[in-house]
């Protein structure tokens, strides 16, 4: 059995111009100790379907079908103190800015000690014992000293560091990680990234990374899904799908790259934007800015074929694979 | 490679814009009693300042696109702007053309500021929203030609508008009708509006999607061979100067540690600073991450270290790092690089 399994997940936000269905049928599953990478530009849901795991939909949105499976359990049906055993313990999130995250006027040690209070019973003495282990585990240097400082005296990476330790504090099983590293420099991005695999690793904890970077999807996970209009449009081993993606839309992302042109030529851009999902074209989402469109994509939402950790969603795959 | 190679040779003939041992500083302690401490039972008067730019020297070759990287903090937006004139140098000089431009005044300085345009990172904040496109796209042409007729402006709005992609019946809309690509089109086509020779773009594409940089970059390579622009780009984001770039200059706590030309830079990094930044990016074929490391993290501009600004974190650093400031050098092949270690043969 897989350790977490979503099932034909939608999200709805009621608005005021009409309902926007921010997911549209959205199935994956994780096994433990594995890593996951969901991939899209901003609007592509990727962060909503993270936040719906731990149904931390922001209102007025809601989940409006699905399930979500953590082992066995649905977490969609819980209650909130039964899912409270689960959020924050058993699955943690990191998010994109540690500024955000971290509680300003609260030491660290301070955040880290409520933190296990809220979901284990043991004293504060051995709270701020565990607390220093994990921080030197995130490699903080002197531990014992950070602990009682304040957020705004560490840098952003070590601040990130921090929401690591905090992460790691109740040995979860699962990891969710919102762009992790989209507000630090690239010398930073590249410590904290292999800090996470490396703790992943050595503890077995399962990660979702959702991110934008296709370059650190392939550098820490092992499956990826890409996302477009709040659709899973690919799902594949993340080195088959950046060396060959089958999908339209993913062989577009990737190909934009500028490390995929010569230096000085021009960049193979996807013309358009992704739709609003207010105004989601019929058929396929990306027919409008797909060059292999044909008249059926404008009618017919395309179904997923291939394997349950290899599939696609175009009509078009089909035909030209079989042709090959 | 060999394209950029050609276009650095071309254009070594002709400077258009030389910075010479520029510095600029903010003070963090204004008033005279901020200024004041007590220290050992004695009253001292203690200034402290955020030593941003920190003696740069750089030319920009007519026709090129010189790429300014570095991390957050490093000083690179605070050069674009001591370059554009939007805040002064603490020392040092800006020549434009050969004339000294950082030290005119407002009035004496117009006529340079519409051969000199700037696009900024974040489209959402640089446009008016009160403005309509053309409202947007008119005002830099009224301001540096008033005597423009009515029928000859519009018909250069809906040119420069076609000519970043953005149909000219949108004219009357406002920037929030469009999408931040959208945005950053019309910013570029304001830009352009003067008919500017030299355009500094202060992180143009970070704020957009992948699918949507790669539009915005081929617009500006697609204008700048249309109009001879001459670029300085400032990003953060290296593989976009490795592509984009003619020649590289990186900068560490607002001094440059290495200027070369992109595939020079790419190929074979000189500086320690540079190797470390080059190992960071995330590639595609890459398993895992695999980066140069380095020792602790960027120290604050107001405490500079002494000697060269990188030796705290540099494991080739040694005595004289520590107490000499390094100087930019030829290193054989036209890389120019402000490395010790390089210079004396210690590192290849």
């Amino acid at each position: 059995m897989a350790l977490l399994e979503v099932k034909n997940l939608e999200v709805k936000f009621p608005l005021r111009q009409g309902e926007l269905t921010a997911l549209r049928d959205v199935s994956f599953s994780l096994d433990r100790g594995e890593r996951l990478g969901i991939v899209g530009e901003s609007g592509a849901g990727k962060s909503v379907a993270a936040f719906a795991i731990l149904n931390l939909v922001s209102r007025p949105g809601y989940i409006s079908g699905g399930k979500i499976l953590f082992e066995g359990r649905d977490l969609a049906g819980l209650s909130r103190s039964e899912l409270r055993t689960i959020r924050g313990n058993r699955i943690n999130m990191i998010f994109q800015d540690p500024m955000m995250t971290l509680n300003p006027v609260l030491t660290i040690g301070t955040q880290m000690i409520e933190c296990l209070r809220a979901h284990r019973r043991i004293t504060p003495a051995a709270a701020r014992q565990l607390a220093i282990e994990k921080l030197r585990a995130v490699s903080i240097p002197s531990p014992e000293a950070r602990i009682d400082q304040y957020p705004h005296e560490l840098s952003g990476g070590m601040r990130q560091r921090v929401v690591i330790a905090i992460a790691l504090l109740t040995d979860p099983s699962v990891i969710i990680a919102d762009e992790p590293t989209t507000a630090l420099d690239v010398t930073i991005q590249a410590e904290i990234m292999e800090l996470l695999l490396e703790l992943c690793e050595h503890n077995n904890v399962a990660l979702i990374l959702i991110t934008h970077d296709l370059g650190v999807v392939s550098q820490v996970t092992q499956r990826a899904i890409v996302m477009y209009a709040g659709r899973i449009v690919e799902e594949g081993a993340t080195r088959r799908i950046i060396d060959s993606a089958r999908h339209p839309y993913t062989q577009g992302l990737i190909n934009a790259l500028p490390e995929r042109t010569r230096p000085g030529q021009r960049l193979n851009q996807i013309p358009g934007v992704m739709p609003s999902l207010m105004d989601i074209p019929q058929g396929c989402a990306f027919h409008p800015r797909c060059q292999l469109r044909i008249d059926a994509c404008q009618q017919q939402l395309p179904a997923y074929s291939g394997s349950e950790h290899a599939r696609v969603a175009c009509l078009r795959v089909d035909e030209q694979e079989r042709a090959q | 490679m060999s394209s950029q190679a050609v276009a650095a040779e071309k254009s070594a003939a002709e400077e258009l814009l030389r910075v010479e041992g520029l510095s600029r500083e903010f003070p963090l302690t204004s008033g005279l009693l901020e200024q004041l401490r007590f220290e050992g039972g004695k009253l001292v008067r203690r200034q402290e300042s955020v030593r941003a730019v920190n003696g740069v020297d750089l030319q920009v070759r007519r026709g090129e696109a010189l790429c300014v990287v570095g991390e957050s903090g490093c000083g690179k937006s605070t050069l674009a702007r001591v370059v554009m004139g939007l805040i002064r140098p603490t020392a040092g000089s800006v020549r434009f053309e050969g004339t000294r431009i950082d030290n005119l005044s407002a009035e004496k300085l117009l006529p340079f500021r519409r051969k000199m345009q700037m696009i900024f990172q974040n489209p959402y904040a640089s446009l008016n929203p009160r403005m309509t496109v053309k409202q947007t796209l008119e005002e830099p042409v009224r301001f540096h030609s008033p005597g423009i007729g009515r029928a000859a402006l519009g018909d250069k709005v809906n040119d420069v508008m076609r000519s970043v992609g953005v149909d000219p019946g949108w004219n009357e809309r406002f920037p929030h009708e469009f999408s931040g690509g959208q945005r950053q089109r019309i910013s570029i086509a304001r830009a352009l509006m003067t008919d500017p020779e030299f355009i500094v773009a202060d992180e143009p594409i970070s704020a957009l999607d992948v699918s949507i940089q790669a539009q915005v970059l081929n617009l500006l390579m697609e204008a700048q061979e249309q109009r001879g622009l001459t670029y300085l780009f400032i990003t953060h984001d290296l593989s976009v100067v490795e592509h984009f770039g003619t020649r590289v200059a990186v900068m560490y706590l607002g001094a440059l540690c290495e200027l070369a030309i992109t595939g020079q830079l790419f190929s074979r990094p000189r500086h320690p600073y540079t190797q470390a930044l080059l190992s960071a990016i995330p590639r595609l074929d890459q398993e895992r991450p695999s980066h140069m490391k380095l020792m602790g993290e960027v120290p604050t501009p107001i405490n500079l270290p002494s000697g060269c600004f990188f030796h705290p974190r540099c494991v080739h650093a040694q005595d004289r790092c520590r107490h000499e400031l390094p100087k930019l050098f030829d290193s054989g092949d036209g890389t120019l690089v402000a490395c010790h270690a390089v210079q004396e043969g210690r590192l290849d």
